[in-house]
């Protein structure tokens, strides 16, 4: 029998992704546009949650989105439909969106028209907190009626995300969400997570969240 | 979930490392796969039999090393390594403190293959 041999390889199967994640960071930074990738599972109120914030910082900074779905367009035209740019990605059954998946889908705006561009990602608190997709920050949604256990359940995505957005507060009397032990257990995994606890149906909360993110994208812009 | 993309990625790596080095058969490939991300070993195992067909990496065994997720104490810097169902009950045995910064977890690494 012949014998067998060993080779090194050494090579981590994320660094491609991580590259070209790094790549669209630099070309963001050029242009001036602002990439937010928002996660969550579905149902947490991701489009609209998009909406509301963009109605709050209408005529202070111009907002495309990309929307990243298996195989719908229910959420691009909900978009379009208010009048904001929107790109479809069409997934075809990936569970996440990688940089290169983000960087075509930026190729249909023109990025010197936008400040800021929000994707928001495939419907899953797995696979998405894996992959790098480029943007400058990474925001998740957890809704009330998902539990306060989530952070449990899910401890990766509450890793690298820079924003927890706690939505659906109109429905805390309704339910038995603990915010503070859920806050507990976000701020556990992850010290620096800021938390935001809003309604996007209401309109509650949005204001000091919208203006967070109007901070972080005027000092990104302006370099 | 994604299982079969990283298959499709892994089994790219060890294909373009294996041409040139008069290589037959691939016959054990050593991965190091972080704790805290949700690839099961098993399914891995399966759709890397199914994508290798008909290449150098038939049949190849896939041996998974798991990479510890390793945390460090945001107050007084040292590290230590949890396991994922003990992310909640952390508490630093040099400081006391219970607030901790991911250090890692989450690789996917091809290390080496065994061939012939």
């Amino acid at each position: 029998m012949d014998e067998v041999r060993l080779i090194e390889v050494k090579q981590d199967i994320h660094a491609d992704n991580e590259k070209v994640a790094e790549e669209l960071r630099r070309r963001l930074a050029d242009q001036k546009t602002f990439l937010l990738n928002l996660m969550s599972s579905p149902g947490a109120g991701k489009t609209s949650t998009i909406l509301s914030t963009i109605a709050q910082l209408e005529g202070t900074l111009r907002f495309g989105v990309l929307e990243a779905d298996i195989d719908s367009t229910v959420d691009a035209e909900k978009v379009a439909a208010e009048g904001i740019p929107a790109i479809q990605l069409r997934t075809g059954g990936f569970c996440h969106l990688d940089a290169a998946m983000v960087t075509s889908g930026l190729d249909g705006l023109d990025l010197a028209d936008f400040d800021v561009v929000i994707i928001e990602n495939v419907g899953n608190l797995v696979c998405p907190a894996e992959f790098d997709t480029g943007a400058i920050k990474n925001v998740m949604i957890l809704s009330v009626p998902e539990g306060d256990d989530k952070p449990l359940k899910y401890p990766l995505m509450f890793t690298v995300c820079d924003v927890l957005l706690v939505n659906k507060i109109d429905y805390l009397e309704l339910s038995d969400f603990d915010m503070e032990a859920m806050r507990k257990r976000a701020l556990r995994l992850n010290p620096e997570i800021r938390i935001f606890e809003i309604s996007a149906k209401t309109g509650q909360g949005v204001e000091e969240w919208a203006a967070w993110l109007s901070r972080e994208a005027t000092s990104f812009i302006r370099g | 979930m994604h299982e079969l993309q990283v298959t499709e990625r892994i089994l790219d790596v060890v294909l373009k490392h294996a041409s040139g080095h008069d290589v037959s058969k691939i016959v054990v490939i050593h991965l190091r796969i972080g704790e805290l991300s949700d690839l099961e070993d098993e399914w891995l195992q399966r759709y890397f039999d199914y994508l290798s067909k008909g290449t150098l990496a038939e049949n190849a065994r896939l041996a998974i090393e798991k990479a510890p997720i390793v945390m460090q104490c945001e107050s007084c810097a040292s590290s230590l390594e949890v396991g994922k169902d003990e992310l909640q009950e952390i508490v630093c045995a040099d400081c006391g403190e219970s607030r901790f910064r991911l250090v890692s977890g989450r690789e996917y690494f091809v290390k080496n293959i065994e061939v012939v």
